[in-house]
């Protein structure tokens, strides 16, 4: 089941999550990304009912973009959680949104932060956080292992730690994961961690 | 149990007690019967489940080399019994477009031609045909604005565009996702087993036919809610053509030899067990 989980190291802010569209039984797809780029220096990780998810994610991003737009300088990241945050609990007392999320980002002045939101509109700044089943193994993992300061290899070390933990100890665990980052470069992808490979899409590439 | 409505009344009724045996009827109060339970909203919700045809199905759609293959069964079931076993599952959106349906019958008819509608406008407006992706994500949106209000839609959009070929899913629950190859309905585990072993993207196009049929043949087999004719559609470059439509029954002796056991050799094992 769905496990989204994000850190703030050293420069950088990093979230991670499965990419698995499940309905019951089925999985329908093993390479959804669920971390949106949401601008150049944010990435934003949810998790949550499939047609929620997608369309409170891409609403945020659109409405972030034209804040850019309007005003010509980007919201800072405390700023997006906020607004994220008044969104969710907008609807929450009208047609709730079944979304958590984790919002990453890096500022110029302030540098790496992490935010979590949950369904409820629940705001945290926060170091490290995880959602979904896969919280359960993840936030006892990284409350050992976290230190402040970490350098980008201490944390991939940390989150391929906890993507193990997950596969060998949840009975519904999802196969692939991705891994974003963002830093004063920007938010890109930095790895997929795949034990299975759709056929199609290794063929289509 | 009757609902007795005379509250909704502004007079008093006129005729409080006498009323003759003839004029009973003609003057009493309006009123209608209800079922006897104790549940009416459970009831009724119930009622509604039971005659929304098309709940059981198997529908599948995938990208290979050299286009989009979909293919469905035929079969509605109301519950247990089959209303019918020639309903055209494979809906034609336009010359490229094809959508899938799995859920309520009405839901996916009526959502599919109001795509249409709205797929023709993009063109008339634009001067271009819209996109799998546009379109796919027009329904999504209507569907999401409707959630949670009693739509059952499970459906497949696949076609031609500019980009080459798409293939969506989406579902009455809001989602919508881009993929490679799916399998809508109940008979899409059996379906998805097949697929999955069977499927290369390297296929020709008669192999991908093929896989289609075998791939619905076999969840009808094992899916008592699927049946009737497999039907397959290809998707190409120049738009879609069905390629077969196949009674699932004729497919069995095709797809399923029965190897025929000798007698004596049934004697002989009979003592040992």
């Amino acid at each position: 089941m769905e496990c989204v989980f994000g850190l703030v190291g050293d420069g950088f802010a990093l979230v991670a999550a499965d990419t698995s569209a499940v309905h019951s039984i089925l999985v329908h797809k093993s390479n959804e990304d669920k971390v949106m780029i949401l601008d150049s220096h944010k990435l934003l990780g949810a998790s949550g009912e499939a047609g929620d998810r997608v369309q409170f994610t891409e609403y945020i991003q659109k409405n972030v973009h034209l804040y850019e737009f309007r005003n010509g300088i980007p919201l800072t990241t405390a700023a997006a959680a906020n607004f994220t945050r008044g969104e969710l609990a907008t609807a929450l007392r009208k047609n709730p949104y079944s979304v958590n999320i984790l919002l990453a980002g890096y500022d110029k002045d302030i540098g790496p932060s992490l935010y979590y939101i949950d369904y409820i509109s629940t705001l945290h700044k926060v170091d490290k956080g995880a959602f979904g089943y896969g919280s359960y193994f993840c936030l006892s993992m990284m409350d050992r292992h976290y230190h402040s300061g970490m350098s980008v290899e201490e944390a991939i070390k940390l989150v391929d730690q906890c993507i193990m933990e997950i596969r060998s100890r949840l009975v519904v665990a999802p196969p692939n994961f991705v891994i974003k980052i963002v830093d004063k470069d920007g938010a890109r992808e930095y790895a997929w961690r795949e034990s299975i490979k759709d056929t199609a899409e290794v063929s289509a590439a | 149990m009757k609902l007795d409505l005379s509250g909704f009344e502004s007079t008093p009724s006129l005729h409080g007690g006498a009323v003759d045996d003839v004029g009973e009827d003609l003057f009493s109060r309006p009123s209608f019967q209800l079922p006897a339970c104790s549940d009416f909203d459970g009831f009724q919700k119930d009622a509604v489940q039971m005659v929304k045809p098309a709940k059981g199905t198997t529908t599948l759609a995938f990208i290979f080399k050299e286009g989009v293959i979909v293919a469905a069964d035929s079969r509605a079931s109301m519950g247990g019994y089959i209303s019918s076993q020639s309903v055209k599952k494979i809906i034609e959106i336009n010359p490229y477009m094809l959508g899938t349906m799995a859920g309520g019958a009405a839901d996916c008819q009526f959502w599919h031609r109001n795509l249409g509608i709205k797929c023709r406008l993009h063109e008339l407006a634009n001067k271009r045909r819209i996109s799998v992706t546009g379109a796919s994500k027009l329904l999504a949106n209507i569907l999401y604005s409707y959630r949670g209000m009693g739509l059952s839609v499970g459906t497949m959009i696949a076609g031609w565009d500019e980009k080459g070929p798409g293939l969506y899913y989406v579902d009455s629950e809001g989602g919508r996702l881009k993929g490679a190859r799916f399998s809508v309905g109940s008979g899409s585990p059996y379906a998805y087993g097949v697929l999955d072993s069977g499927y290369r993207y390297d296929m020709t196009k008669e192999e991908a036919a093929e896989l289609a049929r075998r791939a619905i043949y076999h969840a009808t087999f094992r899916d008592g809610a699927s049946g009737g004719v497999a039907s397959v559609y290809y998707v190409g470059p120049d738009g879609w053509t069905k390629l077969s439509g196949d009674d699932v029954g004729e497919l069995h002796y095709k797809y399923y030899p029965v190897v025929p056991t000798p007698i004596e050799q049934e004697m002989a094992d009979a003592p040992a067990a």
